[in-house]
């Protein structure tokens, strides 16, 4: 088969719609419009029947009544109901929430809002591993603690959390369990049940769906979880997100949930082949590193460091031909690498060396043939060019020489 | 953020990369920035005794497209001049050829920054006082 350029491997920023999800979407555009809470005519009908129905494919993948499906724009707006919603909804339980340091921004930076209005966060470290330490977790529970917002699989590393034994603590206390599963869902088996979750969020366009549209899970039934509304309106979505359905991409979003349910099982086990053969070869290269814990962790994912060459500088090598990113955050003001890396104990001299990969539906082999070589060859070449590799070879002590920092 | 065709085109052949002997008393080493800041340049000149201008110049850098872009293009201007014309090399010059966007004026510093370290080391192996360079933000 031909090689189609560039080659994109950053199906953790977002993914490529499935072709079948958008034949499912189109008629919902032009021809069936209406409105799903229009209750007098054919049209309304006919739209509430196609978001009825998507929200059955939705709850199904993850084990859910579809009554607990709460339609959103997206995960970071189903990370702020769930945190703001349960905040506000338990004041009289408490104020305080435990989440990990670890976590996307649509978390932490909610956290932030939390802590600014008057409650409290305990933001937990992280293992060198990528995982939270259990122990930790429980001892950081107080008399307050009303919720624990952990995520499921981390965007940067694929780092899975034990998010039955998380539960299994929130369950003892008696304190509500959110978590972020925007990277899981869909490519992992994630059951609401099994797994213990009362509030979950997960988004369209990161398995294959549209952008724009996404999901919180809120339990109803042991315990029955509420949340208050952080969109006054209408009162859709059983009162807690107003505003008007965006049925053609709930349809597309239904859809992708349909076929990542039929599919994710094969799917997972190629991508994970996939992605070892990529690390393994890639980890051939002398001073090479992955990042986070390789056992638990999703199959798609793979975060890697390579020492003494810098990944923005790494990834110009190839980027006309190969989409990636890197931990690097050499554009940003700030020169501030990767937050989840450094979280995980690395030095920002190895955040700074980091790529991540993120394959996905429409990977396929040769590509990562044509990646593994192509970024071999761009790693010895600046490493000739890199004076800390020079020093590292002649036995220098990098670690030993007073930097100038800028 | 697209690159400029200049920075592509150091990046993809860069001139000058390589290592003079730093034990010479006629080389001058220069290396800044630091690993933590995703940057580190090591800049070399070599010096004729004899005719004062700068003979040879190497680079080694650890960064970004932009900063192997910087030290190329610099170790390309210091061949030929005296060290006291090489003083002269702004950043701002290495930001104009190279069409660097504001984000990346960084790098350009860095690279004069580079220059004048090597200058320095130069000088003081040669018995000449350090001079004190103006301090430029990064």
């Amino acid at each position: 088969m031909d090689l189609k350029f560039p080659i994109y491997l950053d199906n953790n920023a977002t993914t490529p719609m499935d072709p079948r999800v958008l034949e499912a979407m189109l008629p919902y555009f032009v021809e069936k419009f209406g409105n799903a809470a229009s209750r007098n005519h054919s049209f309304g009908w006919v739209a509430e029947e196609a978001v009825d129905y998507a929200r059955e494919q939705v709850a199904k993948l993850i084990n859910a009544d579809p009554k607990e499906i709460i339609f959103t724009s997206g995960a970071t707006e189903a990370d702020n109901l769930a945190i703001k919603g349960v905040y506000e909804m338990y004041a009289s339980k408490g104020n305080h929430i435990i989440t990990c340091t670890t976590e996307h921004k649509a978390v932490l930076d909610t956290c932030k809002h939390i802590e600014k209005i008057g409650g409290q966060v305990t933001y937990l470290a992280v293992k060198e591993d990528g995982l939270i330490d259990l122990q930790v977790l429980e001892n950081a529970i107080t008399d307050k603690t009303i919720l624990i917002a952990i995520m499921y699989g981390n965007n940067e590393t694929g780092v899975i959390q034990d998010i039955k034994g998380i539960s299994k603590i929130a369950r003892k206390h008696g304190i509500l369990f959110f978590s972020d599963a925007t990277q899981a869902v869909g490519k992992i088996p994630v059951d609401v049940n099994a797994d213990g979750i009362d509030l979950m969020a997960f988004s369209g366009h990161k398995m294959y769906g549209p952008k724009g549209v996404g999901a919180l899970y809120v339990r109803r039934k042991n315990p029955r979880v509420k949340v208050t509304s952080q969109m006054d309106g209408g009162g859709h979505e059983r009162g807690m997100r107003s505003g008007t359905l965006n049925v053609p991409s709930i349809v597309g979003f239904g859809k992708a949930c349909e076929l990542c349910m039929n599919e994710m099982e094969s799917e997972a086990k190629r991508l994970s082949k996939m992605r070892d053969r990529l690390e393994n070869s890639l980890l051939e290269l002398e001073e090479t590193y992955v990042n986070g814990n390789r056992e638990h962790r999703l199959p798609h994912t793979a975060n890697i460091s390579f020492k003494y060459v810098e990944g923005e500088g790494l990834m110009m090598g190839f980027n006309k031909n190969i989409a990636l990113s890197s931990g690097s955050a050499c554009t940003s003001a700030s020169l501030e690498p990767s937050y989840v890396l450094k979280a995980l104990g690395l030095g920002d001299d190895l955040a700074h060396s980091s790529l991540r990969f993120g394959l996905g539906r429409f990977t396929t082999d040769e590509q990562i043939d044509f990646t593994i070589k192509a970024i071999k060859e761009t790693v010895l070449k600046l490493r000739e060019m890199s004076p800390l590799w020079e020093m590292f070879k002649e036995g220098v002590d990098i670690n030993a020489i007073e930097w100038a920092h800028h | 953020m697209a690159y400029s065709d200049k920075v592509i085109d150091h990046y993809t052949n860069p001139k000058n990369v390589g290592t003079l002997d730093k034990a010479k008393t006629n080389v001058g080493t220069g290396l800044v920035g630091a690993p933590e800041c995703g940057d580190v340049m090591r800049l070399q000149i070599e010096v004729d005794e004899e005719s004062g201008l700068i003979s040879d110049a190497k680079f080694k850098t650890f960064g970004c497209g932009s900063a192997i872009a910087s030290s190329s293009l610099a170790t390309e201007w210091l061949k030929g001049k005296t060290v006291d014309q090489a003083l002269t090399i702004d950043n701002m010059d290495i930001v104009e050829e190279l069409n660097l966007p504001p984000v990346k004026i960084h790098c350009s510093v860095l690279a004069e920054d580079a220059i004048k370290a090597a200058i320095n080391d130069y000088r003081v192996k040669n018995g000449l006082p350090e001079l004190v360079a103006e301090k430029k933000t990064h």
